[in-house]
């Protein structure tokens, strides 16, 4: 950013100029991609040919639109230039605004610049760590792609089990050492026994019985063996992949709402249901049998050459295709199972779209269209597939026929040998006995490739999950919370989603205890600011302050402790009536319950269920109507005695007369407490300290109901709106009672 | 400790209740606010407009005769048959209809899903419900007898 751009050079004044700053801009006025550079000298603003002289009139301003920033030079008068660039450019504009500014003003004022305050951070305006450079709450987004040798990273999950598995792997080798010794005693059977029978020796029967006896005892001991291993290493990979998916899981429930507002649903379950088994069998069938594989090749292959050197070589032969065959075949693999996965996460996505809005889908009779859509999503993974298994199948025949080959070379050669007289019949024997084992286990092991592929693509998704970090990271030393009075400060907040901006510089000083009601059109920004407050996201710019700390300073959990929080839909988990009120406190006892019941309005339809506060509710248990379920909700929030509490449209879904009585409960619920309610309908906040009218992200009125409504503004136009409406009788009967 | 409560019953065998405030609620309805988890903890008396008019933290802490009255009305509307052994099933995938023998007596019972099998705060205890809405009880399946338990834990 310093550095000299040759331009400067070029023109004839700037030779003593340092540049102060400069922005790199990366599109031109017709928003074609074009790279160029505006530069600050001490004494202009300089753009390639064009330079404007610094001036007390001249000013900077700045502003964004879906995702496109725009930088306008002013003179007071008119538009000077006006230079356009993608968001990515968003700080540095920034940075180039505030240097600009403090130029200008030394030159008009007479004044040395002065130095720039306490570093902030330039994305976020929070002050930065004195010892980095880069917003710990800024700096996180990832943007190298995961390694290919992801496996390797699991074994971080196998390390607390490295005893089992060094035992496993111990087992392993000595089970491949027993099935290799078989084939060996066929050596002597054929060379000691048999051929001397042939050329008139009676048999040795006590050799035979000792050579079947080896057998026989080398076959008992691979099993025990094999049987041992197989068992502790299914033990071991099990629990590795329980720790994965609990461990994903941890993680997923950590990340703020900005991560799961990106991420299809089915898309996560698949993650963490299928890849975690797909990983799962990888390490208890796949890495296992291709460990015993390639112990049984070396080991083979160290035992043919003690044999015969020769005819070693010639069995080997083939293998070096076949590794190269693999290689090949993988490369084509990995971006057909890669392919595989995501559009079966497809599948998942439609089904976990269509079935919660199953009510939709029937009431706009679009059956077809979703079964339609479900079943192009499976010729989708139809086709992949089908693509990807003319490769692979051809794979196995291939392994299968260069095997054959091997043998025929072997035989061959072997017989050859044999009319050299430099080996014995037993030895080609020997050799056949270990080949068609060899052969056999290089099948096998090619099967690894598909697998292995697998297993890694599974592996690359749940670390995708687990590199995540948390939008709203917890810091480093989080400050201890003391109890929190309840006052919230929420200084100069901005908040940008993707590259729309939602609020746009919000202040608002809450006292202890204040009842706020936040008013305005949807969209205006409103439930946002909840979020913010709520620490669901974290401001973009701007800070939120409980007791004067700022809210990035306390652990969220810490503080989300205090927040209780009534939404529009109450979301009821699977379970009794009495765990989902005591859900945000387990430990309440039956006295709480009823307490919290009976403050929410909520303890007479308990009892009136069948199984009274035993009854079963959430995904299965939909018997109960949208006003009984948010005053279990409210239930809910009561019974943790929040300091603050939020209600977020919380009487929107329900009839006047439910209303009525959910507000009551929360009269019952707001004393006390610092309340932030949303409400729509201007009448539920009667009761409201103050009201804060927002639009557009800008709090544009701030007062109780009188003042505003003596002010005629913008509260007074919402609020005759809804009072005609009343008036008026509603045209369409509105839905209530939520399914 | 026992909590003051006048209960009694009318000649038509409905409850009556005179509340401390001295209105008579008629035809008043006991309910239990824990029926599985807690039986005897917290019950209550329900208008019949469905209010709650009367409340007590314990079963054991109202007076004799008002308890008796209760406890005659829970027997009644408690309709709850404990399964004793299951003889035979249908079918492993539901719906399957199921032959079993309970403290009321021999019956059928469809169960409609896995899903109508509750596991009950009790280790062991299983609620059943059928396809009219009735629930069974299985006190204990560890105590079922090996038949009943191989076929139950076919459905768990």
């Amino acid at each position: 950013m310093n550095t000299t751009p040759t331009l400067l050079q070029s023109a004839p004044a700037a030779e003593r100029e340092t540049p102060l700053a400069a922005l790199d801009i990366d599109l031109d006025a017709q928003l074609a991609f074009r790279a160029g550079r505006l530069v600050l000298t001490p004494t202009h603003v300089i753009d390639g040919e064009r330079r404007w002289p610094l001036a007390g009139g001249l000013s900077l301003a700045h502003h964004d639109h879906k995702g496109i920033g725009t930088l306008e030079l002013l003179d007071g008068e008119r538009l000077l230039a006006r230079w356009r660039y993608t968001l990515s450019h968003n700080p540095a504009a920034l940075k180039f605004e505030r240097a600009f500014n403090r130029q200008r003003d030394s030159l008009v004022r007479g004044l040395p610049p002065e130095p720039p305050a306490a570093a902030t951070c330039p994305v976020c305006q929070a002050p930065l760590p004195s010892d980095e450079d880069e917003c710990p709450n800024c700096a996180r987004e990832l943007h190298t792609p995961p390694s290919t040798w992801v496996l390797l990273r699991l074994w971080r999950f196998a390390r607390p089990y490295q005893g089992m598995l060094l035992t496993g792997f111990l087992l392993t080798l000595a089970a491949t050492a027993a099935t290799l010794v078989p084939p060996y005693l066929t050596m002597p059977l054929m060379d000691d026994v048999l051929i001397p029978y042939q050329n008139g020796t009676p048999i040795d029967w006590i050799k035979v019985a000792w050579l079947l006896g080896g057998l026989l005892g080398a076959a008992v001991l691979a099993w025990g063996l094999g049987w041992a291993r197989t068992y502790l290493l299914a033990l071991v990979s099990e629990r590795i992949g329980a720790d994965l998916r609990t461990t994903a899981y941890e993680h997923l429930l950590k990340l703020s709402l900005e991560y799961f507002g990106g991420k299809r649903t089915g898309d996560l379950l698949a993650r963490i249901g299928t890849e975690t088994d797909r990983i799962n069998v990888f390490l208890s069938l796949h890495l296992l049998d291709f460990a015993t594989d390639v112990l049984m090749i070396a080991m083979t292959a160290v035992i043919l050459f003690s044999i015969n050197p020769w005819l070693a070589l010639v069995t080997l032969l083939p293998l070096p295709v076949i590794v190269w065959l693999i290689h090949i075949v993988r490369e084509k693999l990995r971006t057909g199972f890669e392919q595989i996965d995501r559009v079966w996460a497809e599948v998942t996505s439609v089904l976990a779209d269509t079935i919660p809005g199953i009510r939709v889908v029937k009431a706009f009779a679009q059956e077809a269209r979703e079964a339609e859509r479900f079943r192009a999503a499976n010729r989708h993974n139809l086709d992949v597939n089908d693509r990807l298994n003319r490769v692979w199948s051809l794979f196995g025949p291939t392994v299968g026929l260069l095997t054959e080959i091997g043998v025929l070379v072997v035989w061959g050669f072997g017989i050859w040998l044999i009319a050299q007289d430099s080996i014995t019949v037993g030895v080609l024997t020997a050799f056949l006995a270990y080949i068609s084992r060899f052969y056999t286990r290089l099948d096998s092991m090619s099967r690894i490739v598909s697998s292995t592929q697998k297993a890694a693509v599974g592996a690359k998704r749940i670390f995708d999950i687990l590199d995540h970090v948390s939008s709203v990271p917890d810091p480093a030393q989080p400050a201890v919370l003391p109890p929190p009075s309840g006052a919230i400060r929420i200084d100069d907040v901005h908040f940008r989603y993707g590259n729309r901006v939602i609020l746009k510089g919000v202040d608002l000083d809450i006292r202890p205890g204040e009842m706020i009601g936040l008013v305005g059109h949807s969209g205006s920004g409103k439930s946002t600011l909840v979020n913010l407050i709520c620490r669901f996201y974290d401001p973009s710019g701007g800070a939120i302050r409980i007791d004067g700390r700022d809210l990035r300073s306390v652990a969220v959990a810490d503080w989300r402790r205090h927040i209780g929080l009534v939404l529009q839909e109450p979301f009821l988990f699977f379970g009794t009536v009495a765990e989902n009120i005591a859900y945000g406190k387990p430990d309440a006892t039956r006295e709480q319950i009823v307490a919290a019941a009976r403050a929410a309005h909520a303890h007479d339809f308990i009892l009136r269920q069948p199984f009274g506060y035993d009854s079963l509710v959430g995904e299965r248990g939909q018997s109960l109507s949208g006003g009984e379920r948010q005053r279990i909700s409210i239930a809910r929030a009561l019974l943790i005695d929040p300091k603050i509490l939020i209600l977020d449209e919380a009487t929107s879904a329900v009839d006047t007369e439910t209303e009525f009585e959910i507000q009551s409960a929360l009269n019952n619920l707001i004393r006390g407490r610092t309340t932030i309610a949303i409400a729509h309908r201007l009448s539920t906040l009667r009761r409201a300290d103050r009201l804060v009218v927002m639009d557009r992200g800008r709090i544009v009125e701030i007062g109780n109901h009188d003042e505003l409504m003596a002010r005629q503004g913008h509260y007074w136009r919402l609020y005759m709106a809804q009072s005609k409406q009343l008036d008026a009788p509603p045209a369409l009967g509105e839905e209530r009672e939520a399914s | 400790m026992t909590i003051p409560c006048d209960l009694r019953r009318d000649g038509f065998g409905r409850l009556v209740f005179a509340a401390a405030d001295g209105r008579v609620h008629e035809n008043v309805q006991p309910v239990r606010a824990f029926p599985l988890s807690a039986a005897d903890a917290g019950i209550a008396l329900l208008s019949a407009e469905g209010k709650e008019v009367f409340w007590a933290p314990r079963l054991a802490e109202l007076p004799e005769a008002a308890r008796r009255l209760f406890e005659e009305e829970f027997v009644q509307r408690e309709f709850m048959p404990v399964i004793e052994r299951i003889v035979a099933v249908t079918s492993y995938a539901t719906p399957s209809t199921w032959q079993v023998a309970t403290d009321r007596g021999a019956t059928t019972l469809v169960l409609k899903s896995e899903d109508d099998i509750r596991r009950l705060p009790t280790p062991g205890a299983l609620l059943v419900a059928d396809s009219n809405g009735i629930h069974y009880l299985i006190r204990d399946r560890a105590r079922l007898d090996p038949h009943s338990q191989r076929i139950l834990k076919r459905f768990l």
